[in-house]
């Protein structure tokens, strides 16, 4: 298998995590949404590291994966007040900043 | 001639100075623990003035005539590269005149006005302010060079404003101030850019360097003299109230009488003319500036008499025959050589006999508690018979009966104007002729409204009415009395200089002689009785006559009279205020009025529409800010795309 099909599907889970982020409401399905935009990126790193031949693409898959985790830890730690504070996970609902 | 360096006692002149401006400062910083001895502090400064002044008169004497002019230099006031400007003491023969004209019957209206101000709470004040007077009239012609002239010349105005308003608690003294500041400022302007131009034209401001760049000839042409000459003229009209800078004097009697007397006739007001005759090079390098001094002072002279005829405030009456007065010396200052001396002899006459007259008015409002309208006057030559002689012998001067003062100075300016010859000479000395006459009605009419005809004062008492007792209700009745001592030994000197003075200066051309190295030789030199002297005197008892005939003869109205038409002109002064109201005031409010809404509406509104543009701009960008997470990813996402297209078409 080509390694440009996996660029394409790459893409494809990216588009999917971008829609995903802007029409779904619930913020653990948003967050969900941008793990799998991160992880396309990812699997778009390796492909890339694939067809130039070299390790750089690797190295920054890990860094990825290692931001996306203290994202997570950050962003579902908000998420947890949130809920607490307002028995909602909806992002609409959070949205008293306006104006 | 040639200036030389004071020496003997003449190195300390700067004492002329030094005691006013102490006294000055001593009471005006003492404050109120200077009461009680404070106006004899003001008294005995002015006087040890003039003692210094009278020893240097006699030292200027002792020297012979070319050498009369001695200078003292103090220090340098602004020294930058180029420009020099010196505190330096000029003693000649014309401004020692003026140092003992100053000092002398300064230190005579200070005694007066011992006695006049012994009611007032703030006399203290007064003579701190006379005493900054003095001073600042002696540094205006005593100094070396314009600039130290110009610091006098401001100074005097500032006195000249704090005296006329000091009862500031009434409105009309505080806004006649004003104007008389105010109406200064647009002379002192002229004076300035004067001083400008010569410094530009010349690169000196002192008498001596300029005018030796006119006795040597290279002035630039006789336009720049005339440019000069104008400009001087204007600084002058300003000072003394001529036309069409006339307007305040009238205005500044609301001042003490003192005040009138010392600034508003005597000194202050003819600063203008030593303006003119000091710099007499300037002027008769420039003809078209001369017969302008001429037509002023010809203008002037007809004007303040027209306006002293209709006049029943006896002090505003008085103010108007001291425009008329000075517009002779002005007009004799403009007639060159020929009339520079008259000019000064009239003024130095002036000084005696209008101070006199003056101090006899106040001494009538003295006894008539504070009335000035001559209608409520008469008979009072019993009730103050030395008043009455002392007001009458400055009357006799000042209408040109011989052997009285005026009649020697006035008659000399007469046949100088004469002389000039040529139609701008007859129609000079016809002004002057004519004024003559008009002087002898309107003094006339003050000496007969105020001293003859029965008493006109008790029937103004009403019941009740105004000036009635305030708890009593009873009518206020005025009960006149002479004046005391103080009063009257000042006002009895002064009848005696008005009596002397102009025979003394006039006879054996003492005064021309004098002052010949300063201002130039008259071309001719004419006898006691001439011509037009003659005429002038026969229209000056036709003038008497008419007034008799309107005003002795039978009784004078209490209340004025609708008059004519020129009575009712020259009640309003000849409409000068309406006329700067008109041509002045009026567009001024509305330069005033477009450039505030040139403002408001200009630059304002460019400002803030600006901001308003800003505002509405940032409100509706505002509206974007809703708070939605998915609505901020979407601009995120679109920033994003829009990014990464840009990158893309560059690459491409």
């Amino acid at each position: 298998m080509s390694p440009a099909a996996y660029v394409f599907l790459s893409v494809i889970l990216f588009v999917i995590g971008g829609v995903g982020v802007l029409v779904r409401r619930n913020a653990i399905l948003i967050f969900m949404s941008i793990e799998l935009m991160l992880n396309a990126c990812n699997l778009a790193f390796v492909s890339f590291a694939r067809l130039h031949g070299n390790l750089n693409g690797q190295v920054v898959a890990f860094f990825v994966m290692v931001v996306a985790a203290a994202e997570v830890v950050v962003g579902l730690a908000i998420l947890m007040a949130i809920y607490r504070a307002r028995r909602s996970a909806s992002v609409d609902d959070a949205s008293l900043l306006k104006n | 001639m040639t200036t030389l360096a004071a020496t003997g006692v003449l190195r300390y002149s700067w004492l002329l100075l030094a005691f006013p401006v102490f006294g000055a400062t001593v009471l005006l910083i003492g404050g109120r623990r200077t009461d009680k001895w404070g106006h004899l502090l003001g008294v005995l400064m002015s006087l040890a003035s003039f003692v210094y002044g009278v020893i240097a008169f006699f030292t200027l004497l002792g020297y012979a005539a070319p050498d009369r002019s001695r200078d003292l230099h103090m220090y340098s006031w602004i020294p930058v590269a180029g420009f020099q400007a010196n505190i330096g003491i000029l003693l000649d023969p014309l401004s020692v005149c003026f140092v003992l004209l100053i000092t002398g019957v300064g230190s005579l209206i200070l005694i007066y006005a011992v006695g006049y101000m012994a009611h007032d709470t703030d006399r203290r004040r007064f003579f701190g302010y006379l005493n900054l007077f003095i001073a600042a009239m002696l540094l205006l012609v005593l100094s070396d060079n314009y600039v130290a002239l110009y610091a006098g010349w401001e100074g005097v105005g500032l006195a000249s404003y704090l005296l006329i308003g000091f009862w500031q608690f009434k409105p009309t003294a505080a806004v006649a101030a004003k104007k008389a500041f105010i109406a200064n400022r647009v002379g002192d302007v002229g004076l300035s850019l004067a001083i400008m131009l010569m410094f530009a034209e010349f690169g000196s401001v002192s008498f001596t360097g300029v005018f030796s760049a006119f006795s040597s000839g290279h002035f630039g042409g006789s336009g720049v003299a005339s440019a000069l000459g104008l400009l001087l003229l204007l600084g002058a009209c300003g000072k003394s109230a001529q036309v069409p800078l006339q307007s305040w004097l009238l205005d500044a009697m609301e001042g003490p009488t003192p005040v009138s007397a010392l600034i508003h006739a005597a000194t202050m007001v003819t600063a203008g003319v030593y303006l003119i005759v000091r710099s007499n090079p300037i002027f008769n390098a420039g003809p078209t500036a001369q017969l302008a001094v001429t037509v002023v002072g010809a203008v002037t002279l007809l004007f303040g008499a027209i306006i002293g005829c209709a006049k029943d405030d006896i002090k505003k009456a008085l103010a108007g025959s001291t425009m008329s007065q000075i517009g002779y010396m002005t007009l004799a200052a403009g007639l060159g050589p020929a009339g520079y001396a008259f000019a000064i002899a009239h003024l130095l006459a002036h000084g005696f006999f209008k101070a006199g007259l003056f101090l006899g008015a106040g001494s009538v409002m003295h006894g008539m508690d504070d009335e000035v309208d001559m209608r409520r006057y008469g008979g009072l030559r019993k009730l103050l018979p030395i008043t009455y002689v002392t007001f009458g012998l400055g009357y006799l001067a000042i209408i040109g009966i011989p052997p009285f003062s005026g009649f020697f100075t006035k008659d000399s300016i007469i046949d100088a104007a004469w002389e000039k010859g040529g139609t701008s000479g007859w129609i000079l000395a016809a002004c002057a002729i004519i004024g003559a006459g008009i002087t002898a009605f309107y003094m006339s009419r003050v000496m007969l409204m105020t001293y003859f005809g029965p008493k006109r004062w008790e029937e103004n008492g009403v019941l009740g009415g105004a000036g009635a007792h305030p708890a009593t209700k009873e009518p206020h009745v005025p009960h006149p009395h002479e004046s005391p001592l103080v009063m009257t030994v000042p006002m009895v000197l002064l009848a005696i200089g008005s009596v002397a003075a102009g025979g003394f200066l006039i006879i054996n051309s003492r005064l021309v002689d004098f002052l010949a190295p300063v201002v130039g030789v008259p071309p001719t030199s004419h006898g006691i009785w001439t011509v037009p002297g003659t005429i002038a005197l026969a229209l000056a008892l036709i003038g008497v006559g008419i007034a008799w005939a309107m005003y002795g003869r039978v009784p004078v109205p209490a209340v004025a009279p609708r008059g004519s038409v020129l009575t009712h002109a020259a009640r309003a002064d000849l409409y000068g205020d309406a006329l700067n109201e008109s041509v002045l005031m009026r567009p001024g409010q509305w330069l005033t009025r477009l450039s505030v809404y040139f403002d408001s509406r200009g630059v304002d509104g460019l400002v803030n529409g600006l901001a308003a543009t800003i505002g509405g701009t940032s409100g509706r960008m505002r509206r974007l800010q809703n708070g939605f997470v998915r609505s901020y990813a979407l601009s995120m996402l679109i920033g994003a795309v829009l990014l990464v297209a840009g990158l893309l078409v560059v690459r491409l």
